[in-house]
């Protein structure tokens, strides 16, 4: 009996020694991605990087310029497509909702949640690409805005459900029509929530590439406008690291570090605004 | 002293006559309230049976009974408030200063009718911006300050406001909160104004300090207040009726229903021996 | 009634009686027309994703008609004589993403059960925040880092050895480049753990804690009561945490573009380069000269479309499975 008990006692703090290697090794994964990243990214990131265009092959001393304001524009524009869509969808689901159409609804978002970006990409190419004959940034910017839809209109249906009743009620009592309550109550109430959800999409499509492949292509200089090629970090990354030249190289470990700087800072800072809103509001 | 007859469920709605001697009041023609035969069901169960009952103008009428007898719930058919929760339905009379409750332009009536919740629920906006809510929703605009100051006034708490209007209203204590949200129904100077028990979550000294505010609000304005506390309504109401099993058993002047209840089930209720 | 000089002066509007007057009153004060525009907008996701299944079904028309259902099983790639099978970009695509939760499994499901059933709740709280960063790094990171350190460190330390160790088995027989099957299997791992442990967790710690407690009430030990009794209240969970990390693998693209070796081949060894769907997807569709050419991609995004969504469908049925009976209780 005795010996049994010992065995089992030895296997109890092997295996969960072996879960704690498991947790720390995962999280030393992080470390060394991030390790990496600062320390060959951050020798070549220069004031070049951020003010140049990229230089013909061979000449150093480029940047990345067009790429950066490349992919704010992307996302801007996926932004303005994207965020109406899913917010006024989402108010729907929270407020009207209910029944087999918004179950749909949900479903619909939930699948396309999961589709794989480059099949976006795809469906962005045969929509816009191929009726205006050339890549453009309103293509990379719909494919962006397709994938920030079911992402905003589920955590908008979650934080205005997550409003409490007597606040709506509160509203409606004093003669408020419906709409109205939800625009000027429930929604500034739940918008902490709702912001959050918002930008932790955008920082989610902010690294996407896939999409970006054969919609926005890519482009050396500037791209004014909407239907030209245009860089974009992810993009630039792509190419420079597959490419064979040193330069190159260095260049996309600095976009690298600057664009996951970039998803972190986007997306740590969201997760702080939602946690200090819940601190004040339940304040008094 | 004339003792008025007691409404039972089997009489006839008669008007309550107020006692004689010291309080003479002018017999009011029709009710502000006035409900006949209203049920009450939530999808295919039935809440309320038959309830009939007028609520004189200024006077104070009080809705006592156990947890769950339906006196919320009448509350809120007064002001529609059902209306939010899907398969709910009121079926009746009810009459608003004669005009039908149950058809009438909804905000219309929400407006007429204000009402105060068991918990104060201020809105996460200034105690500025939470008075002047429901002006601006109802097509206020202008000089907005004058029109809160005299609904935080109305409901005795300006003074302990006045110099912190543009903070959070979640800055106040509960009884304070309470007291926004009664100034906020206020506002938009309702004709009646519902409250659902709204000392439950108060101390005793913020529940006084609402009881006293109830007295002088009396004289503009209706009101129906719903308490599990019967000692509130002996103390505030001018009429009471009682509750229980969604059913009305008896209305009388709050006197009468304290002293000498015409029903078994009223008696046991007040004395105790249940609820 | 008192009226303040200031204050509102409404008096009761004499209306029309009647549902009419009631419409227009709702129509005048918007409610329709936010819900007509919120429900529009709302069947605009609807509508995306209808054209979204219209366009890859339209969009590889030609190959579809030219090769039928053999398109899943041929493997001949060749753009020259239009001549495209699928099979080695499906082999490519599961065999990573099977070495992925190979790896990543017992990964993922190791650190949940001790972050759930052993950290204390601050720091399982602080460490599950640090692991979702991992899951917020783009792909295209992961694939810097897997070319420039990982192939090389894999390559010295892992491959050379096995192959000579084992190279007379097929699995680790050929040439040792670094990039191939095995390097976009253990890059997939790493991208995909962070789902599988954070859903596992959430699933874990969701079991109810009368069930931990009749464990070791009868004398077992902790880990004993985690293994034999919370694991597999959660199995479902767990399960539909792996299914969504492997949903996640199918469709990854382009850190496997970038360490797989792009070589359309059905090999069995590990260390060889195949393709996978999402690859050549990414890496040919500008190059693709030929109408068929495209659309043959095209099709190859309509074969990963379809097979994600099953996939995922099935997790979804299973971590509600769990969450289900955690609550039917």
């Amino acid at each position: 009996m005795g010996m049994r008990t010992v065995w089992r006692k030895a296997v109890n703090i092997l295996m969960f020694s072996l879960t704690g290697l498991a947790t720390l090794f995962t999280i030393a994964l992080l470390f060394f991605i991030l390790g990496y990243l600062l320390w060959y990214g951050g020798r070549s990131v220069s004031w070049n990087f951020f003010t140049k265009l990229p230089t013909p092959v061979g000449e150093t001393g480029g940047g990345m310029a067009n790429a950066i304001v490349g992919s704010g524009k992307l996302l801007l524009l996926a932004a303005l497509i994207g965020v109406p869509v899913g917010f006024l969808g989402g108010v729907y689901l929270a407020e009207f909702g209910g029944g087999t159409f918004s179950f749909l609804v949900r479903y619909t978002a939930d699948l396309l949640n999961g589709i794989p970006s480059i099949v976006m990409g795809i469906f962005a190419y045969t929509v816009v690409v191929l009726p205006m004959r050339h890549f453009s940034a309103l293509a990379g910017g719909l494919a962006l805005a397709v994938m920030l839809v079911p992402i905003v209109l589920r955590s908008t249906e979650q934080f205005l459900r997550a409003v409490p009743v007597p606040l709506r009620e509160g509203a409606l009592a004093l003669g408020a029509s419906k709409w109205r309550a939800v625009a000027t109550v429930v929604v500034p109430a739940g918008f902490r929530g709702i912001a959050t959800g918002i930008l932790l999409s955008l920082a989610r499509v902010a690294g996407e590439t896939a999409p970006l492949l054969f919609t926005s292509f890519s482009n050396r200089f500037w791209a004014p406008g909407w239907d030209q090629p245009i860089a974009s970090l992810p993009v630039m990354i792509y190419t420079y690291a597959l490419s064979p030249y040193e330069d190159w190289h260095r260049q996309a470990w600095a976009a690298g570090l600057v664009l996951l700087a970039l998803v972190f800072i986007i997306t740590t800072g969201s997760r702080i605004i939602l946690s200090l809103g819940f601190q004040s509001s339940r304040s008094g | 002293m004339a003792t008025a007859k007691p409404i039972t469920m089997d009489s006839t709605p008669t008007q309550t006559q107020p006692a004689g001697g010291g309080e003479a009041e002018p017999a009011p023609g029709l009710p502000k309230l006035r409900v006949r035969d209203m049920d009450f069901y939530y999808g295919a169960k039935q809440a309320l049976q038959s309830i009939s009952l007028d609520m004189p103008a200024n006077k104070i009428t009080a809705l006592i009974g156990p947890s769950g007898c339906g006196k919320s719930t009448f509350l809120r058919t007064l002001n529609r408030m059902y209306e939010t929760v899907p398969h709910a339905r009121a079926e009746g009379d009810v009459r608003l200063d004669g005009e039908d409750v149950l058809t009438m332009d909804v905000t219309e009536l929400r407006r007429r009718v204000g009402m105060a919740f068991q918990r104060p629920n201020p809105f996460p906006k200034s105690i500025f911006d939470n008075i002047a809510y429901g002006l601006r929703v109802n097509g206020m605009h202008g000089a907005l300050s004058d029109a809160v100051e005299a609904s935080l006034r109305r409901a005795a708490v300006w003074d302990e406001v006045k110099d912190s209007l543009h903070k959070s209203a979640y800055a106040l204590s509960g009884g304070q909160q309470q007291r926004l949200c009664i100034a906020r129904a206020l506002a938009v100077n309702p004709e009646v104004l519902l409250l659902d028990e709204p000392c439950s979550a108060l101390d005793p000294i913020a529940t006084a300090k609402i009881e006293e505010l109830l007295f002088t609000l009396k004289d503009s304005c209706t009101i129906v207040i719903v308490t599990h506390n019967m000692q509130q309504a002996a103390r505030v109401s001018d009429l009471t009726g009682f509750f229980l099993l969604g059913k009305l058993l008896e209305v009388n002047e709050t006197r009468t229903i304290f002293k000498k209840p015409a029903r078994k089930e009223t008696e046991d209720y007040i004395t105790g021996r249940f609820g | 009634m008192v009226t303040s000089t200031t204050a509102l002066e409404l008096a009761p509007r004499p209306g029309r009686p009647g549902r009419a007057r009631a419409f227009v009153g709702r129509l005048r004060s918007g409610d329709e027309i936010a819900y007509l525009i919120t429900w529009a907008f709302a069947a605009s996701v609807l509508l995306i994703t209808c054209l979204i299944v219209y366009e890859l079904w339209d969009k590889s028309a030609l190959p579809r008609h030219k090769f039928g259902l053999h398109f899943l099983v041929t493997s001949v790639w060749d753009p020259v004589f239009e001549q495209f099978g699928a099979l080695p970009f499906i082999y490519g695509t599961l065999v990573t993403s099977a070495l992925a939760l190979l790896i990543a499994v017992p990964l993922g499901v190791g650190a949940a059960i001790f972050l759930a059933e052993l950290a204390p709740p601050r720091i399982s709280d602080a460490l599950s925040f640090v692991i979702e960063l991992l899951a917020a790094v783009p792909s295209v990171i992961y694939g810097l880092i897997g070319i420039f350190v990982m192939v090389p460190l894999l390559r010295k330390y892992v491959e050379v050895p096995l192959h000579g160790a084992f190279g007379y088995l097929p699995l680790f027989k050929g040439p040792v480049m670094g990039v191939g099957f095995l390097a976009a299997g253990v890059v997939l791992a790493v991208m995909i753990v962070p789902f599988i442990l954070s859903i596992s967790r959430e699933v874990l710690l969701s079991v109810p804690v009368d069930q931990r407690e009749a464990a070791l009430a009868l004398g077992a030990t902790k880990w004993e009561s985690t293994w034999k009794v919370v694991v597999p209240y959660a199995r479902s969970g767990i399960m539909g945490s792996i299914f969504l990390a492997l949903a996640r693998a199918l469709g990854e693209t382009m850190a496997v573009t970038m360490v797989i070796g792009n070589n359309p081949q059905v090999a069995a060894s590990l260390f060889a380069p195949g393709y996978s769907i999402a690859a050549v997807i990414a890496n040919e569709f500008t190059e693709a000269t030929s109408d068929m050419y495209v659309q043959a991609l095209i099709e190859l995004g309509l074969v990963l479309f379809a097979v994600t969504i099953v996939i995922n469908a099935l997790a979804r049925i299973l971590i509600l499975t769990t969450a289900g009976r955690g609550t039917a209780h």
